[in-house]
């Protein structure tokens, strides 16, 4: 079991308001991402839940239990921390080990636990090594092995990824994700990638300036976001969003298209452009251009584009895939 | 950055400490004001009463007073003058690719640890006897008639003892600051053609005035309150050539039993070390920003 | 400075470094020396430096004539059960201003600090007045009480220091792994701190050690430390020089020999964090 509700969830530093209440349903079992520009909140919200902050107002509740004036060792949630937070004076086996020491359990259950936990996560080698001696990754896995001995309500995840390099952040993405399927239980997990995001999440937490912009599924924030904010968050490379004239045809303040949806001819069509940079990763072409009387456009081509910069282009958006906003940012119809 | 629980028990965990150094400073520092305008002398408990700032009054045109006052200000500021010099001379020196850095920063600092009675009973024997001292026997062996250090230079002698004792404090802070200073100024400077002294005017003096500045106010503290060195030397003597202001207030209180005075030159020790202490503190409280 | 000196300056540098050195710590080795020397080689004119009959006999006899053992004793006990007793407070204290900091806790550090720079004969009066009508001139109790005092404002504020280099965050993971706060201090802070909590009491040891104010003014014979041992050559054993050399090299040794493993803290402890 571990489901969490947020009700009105409030908390200022001092005069600085950086939630400005929030409400919040995370089902049991469910994989929920916290994602947004850094400084929107979203590491302060899981720390809120973990119970590592104080509500300035509001509630947090942990299984339809009120949990909000709980210090963060009874909520039973486990967290992993960007910087792992390991013990360093502590073996890998210690590290593991200490919550269920804390919890007052027998040494024999410890090491059966302790031995499980690292099997999972190919530890087993290492569970005499201090964290020092250990590759970022490994360190990152001791910090996961440390959260899933405890058989928490929860993991909370704090940008867990941010300081492994690329490849390892693509293959540690890959195991956090199966781990949540062989767990089958509810994570929280905060970051500023989206495509993280978008890859590992059942629901989608959008958080702007200390407020919810957008809760759904990752297809339903890319296919529809409910506003300007959420549509340049979601997605790469970015929606392109036209004011003017071409909006204005189409009855809204801003039109959005995003680069794989739109058609790119030599001969004809709606908009007339100039390419600019054109990047040729092989499966895809980036197309940088330059549009008549609307500025930059991206536009995404599948495979390889014979475009040169300088050449002349006209681009055509698919209608279907265009969104509209009203002169306050929000999603038309 | 903490929770309510954390902020409370962090006040709880906090208390003893506070409490107990209230208890130490402030209560018998109050109780120190309060006997300063009482007359009470420990040879006649029973005659006590209040005389307002009497006890001042004669404490400061005592002239005794005036000259512990005197001989502190001497002691200090001496002391200060050639321990910082000469320790910024040290540092300097060992700032220079010298061999053996390790074992000569051992030999420099070592005077630091020696408790002061030791020190102050070395040198007034073995080293500074006008009969068979060290310096006796050097001064002899130059054609010169030997000083009677603490007969005839009773202030210069406790100077002397006291600077050798904070030499090597000023030395090794000093040396620390030096350190600190990053190789690739050192060889910016020297790129822009810097000479010795505006090297050390422009780039070495401003790097260590801080340091200079807290080692001045660490030793003003400790130095207004030297203690042991004149106890067990000199005794504040001959006459009250060596008294300084705590020595006084330790011969009113434990020798002369008068409470009411020794109180009242507490207060005044207290003032004085407080001056100081401010622009102490400022600095410090400066780094806290940080 | 950047451009290599050349070796003959290096050399000559290094001549002229070693020789203020050795002038600086010559009368150590010069009462080191003397320690060994019968008193009539102590005070012989010229005196003798390498080539006399090296002795024990005076370590032997400062033991039978003043029982050096027993002031050594004294020392030794309040030293490290002063200190120890401070950690206790000090610990706990510097926590919470590192990991739980208030609105005063600047404020209260800064306090802490005063009072260390408060001289002690401002208050030596109602101290002594006190102590006495309780009893406690003389005891080892008393002036360990006093040694802690006097120190926790410097054991707080170099834990204070060597704590706020711990990273918040592991303090944290021990809150999720379920710790008590007990626990969070015991398992967890203490373990990491262990070299900045090593170097703080040996700071403090050496100032208790060698703390000659209050130990001169408080005890007498029963709880006097080694520097109340010392004073007492001033007269008229004083002109028993080598035996006053061989106390004074067993009073000093043990505290050099610390001192020397702890210079680097030395610094930041006496300067309070204002060099480093």
């Amino acid at each position: 079991m571990g489901s969490i509700q947020l009700k009105d969830v409030r908390k200022a530093f001092g005069a600085v308001s950086i939630i400005n209440g929030i409400d919040l349903n995370i089902e049991n079992g469910e994989f929920a991402v916290f994602v947004g520009p850094s400084g929107c909140g979203k590491s302060t919200l899981l720390r809120l839940i973990a119970g590592l902050e104080d509500v300035t107002s509001g509630q947090v509740l942990i299984d339809a239990k009120d949990m909000t004036n709980v210090g963060p060792a009874q909520r039973g949630l486990a967290m992993v921390f960007q910087s792992y937070a390991l013990y360093p004076h502590m073996s890998v086996r210690g590290n593991i080990a200490f919550a269920l020491k804390m919890a007052g359990q027998s040494a024999s259950m410890i090491d059966q636990k302790v031995r499980k936990a690292a099997a999972t996560l190919n530890l087993t080698d290492y569970l005499d090594r201090k964290p020092r001696q250990l590759s970022g990754g490994q360190r990152q896995r001791v910090a996961i092995g440390r959260a899933i001995v405890r058989e928490p309500k929860a993991f909370l995840f704090d940008e867990p990824l941010s300081n492994l390099d690329a490849a390892l952040r693509v293959q540690m993405r890959v195991e956090i994700g199966e781990l949540h399927e062989a767990l089958k239980t509810t994570m929280v997990y905060v970051t500023h990638d989206q495509v993280e995001a978008m890859t590992m999440a059942d629901k989608i937490v959008v958080l702007d300036r200390g407020s919810v912009a957008q809760i759904g599924s990752p297809l339903e924030l890319y296919n529809r976001p409910n506003g300007l904010f959420v549509a340049g968050f979601i997605g790469s490379p970015t929606m392109n969003l036209i004011k003017g004239a071409p909006a204005a045809k189409r009855g809204a303040e801003t039109i959005g298209i995003r680069p794989e949806h739109a058609d790119i001819s030599t001969s004809a069509g709606e908009w007339p452009a100039k390419v600019r940079l054109a990047e040729h990763l092989g499966s895809d072409t980036f197309v940088h251009a330059e549009a008549d009387g609307m500025g930059q456009l991206t536009l995404r081509l599948e495979g390889e584009a014979p475009l040169t910069p300088g050449q002349s282009i006209f681009v055509t958006p698919r209608e279907a895939h265009l969104h509209r906003f009203d002169k306050d940012g929000r999603r038309m119809n | 950055m903490a929770t309510q629980q954390t902020a409370t028990a962090g006040r709880a965990l906090v208390s003893p400490s506070v409490i107990l150094l209230f208890i130490w400073m402030i209560v018998p520092l109050a109780m120190t004001l309060y006997f300063s305008t009482l007359r009470y002398s420990l040879l006649d408990p029973d005659n006590t009463g209040f005389v307002g700032l009497q006890n001042y009054t004669s404490f400061l045109t005592d002239p005794d007073f005036i000259a512990a006052l005197i001989n502190t200000l001497v002691l200090v500021i001496s002391v200060l003058v050639i321990s910082v010099g000469g320790g910024l001379l040290v540092a300097l020196l060992m700032d220079q690719p010298v061999f053996g850095l390790n074992v000569l920063r051992l030999m420099v600092i070592a005077p630091f640890f020696v408790m002061p009675t030791v020190s102050a009973l070395v040198w007034k024997n073995l080293l500074m006897n006008p009969d068979s001292g060290l310096f006796a026997w050097i001064a002899r062996s130059l054609g010169f008639e030997p000083i009677v250090w603490f007969t005839n230079w009773p202030m210069l002698s406790v100077i002397i003892v006291v600077s050798w004792e904070w030499l090597p404090f000023a030395s090794l802070i000093l040396l620390t600051a030096l350190q600190s200073l990053d190789e690739e100024q050192k060889e910016a400077a020297s790129l822009d053609g810097a000479g010795a002294i505006s090297y050390f005017g422009y780039i070495v003096l401003p790097h260590i005035a801080r340091a200079i500045t807290v080692v001045i106010l660490i030793e003003t503290i400790f130095l207004l309150s030297v203690f042991a060195e004149i106890y067990v030397t000199t005794s504040g003597g001959p006459g009250v050539a060596t008294t300084n202001i705590p020595f006084l207030v330790y011969k009113q209180a434990l020798l002369n039993f008068d409470v009411g005075s020794a109180s009242a030159g507490g207060i005044v020790a207290v003032i004085l070390a407080n001056i100081v202490a401010i622009f102490l503190m400022r600095i410090i409280g400066k780094n806290l920003e940080g | 400075m950047a451009i290599k000196k050349s070796m003959r300056q290096r050399v000559g540098v290094t001549i002229l470094a070693w020789v203020v050195a050795f002038l600086i710590f010559f009368p150590i080795l010069w009462t080191f020396i003397t320690s060994f020397k019968s008193e009539l080689d102590a005070i012989a004119m010229p005196p003798k430096f390498l080539f006399f009959n090296w002795t024990l006999e005076n370590y032997v006899e400062v033991q039978q004539r003043s029982n050096y053992l027993k002031f050594a004793f004294n020392s030794v006990v309040l030293s490290i059960g002063a200190n120890l007793l401070g950690l206790l407070i000090a610990v706990p204290a510097a926590w919470s201003m590192a990991f739980a900091p208030g609105k005063y806790t600047k404020d209260l550090l800064m306090w802490m600090l005063s009072t260390k720079m408060m001289p002690a004969v401002g208050v030596l009066v109602p101290i002594y007045l006190l102590f006495k009508t309780l009893h406690l001139l003389d005891s080892l109790l008393g002036i360990g009480i006093v040694l802690m005092l006097i120190n926790l404002p410097l054991l707080i504020w170099m834990l204070y220091t060597y704590f706020k280099e711990i990273p918040n965050d592991i303090l944290e993971a021990a809150r999720m792994d379920g710790a008590s706060l007990l626990n969070e201090i015991v398992y967890v802070l203490t373990p990491m701190a262990v070299p900045g909590i090593a170097s703080t009491m040996l700071l403090a040891i050496i100032l208790s050690w060698n703390e000659a104010f209050w130990t001169l003014n408080l005890t007498t014979s029963n709880a006097a430390p080694l520097t109340a041992f010392i004073a007492s050559y001033s007269a008229p054993e004083g002109f028993f020089w080598a035996k006053l050399s061989a106390a004074s090299t067993l009073a000093i040794a043990p505290i050099l020999i610390l001192g020397w493993f702890s210079q680097k803290q030395l610094v930041r402890g006496l300067t309070f964090g204002a060099v480093k």
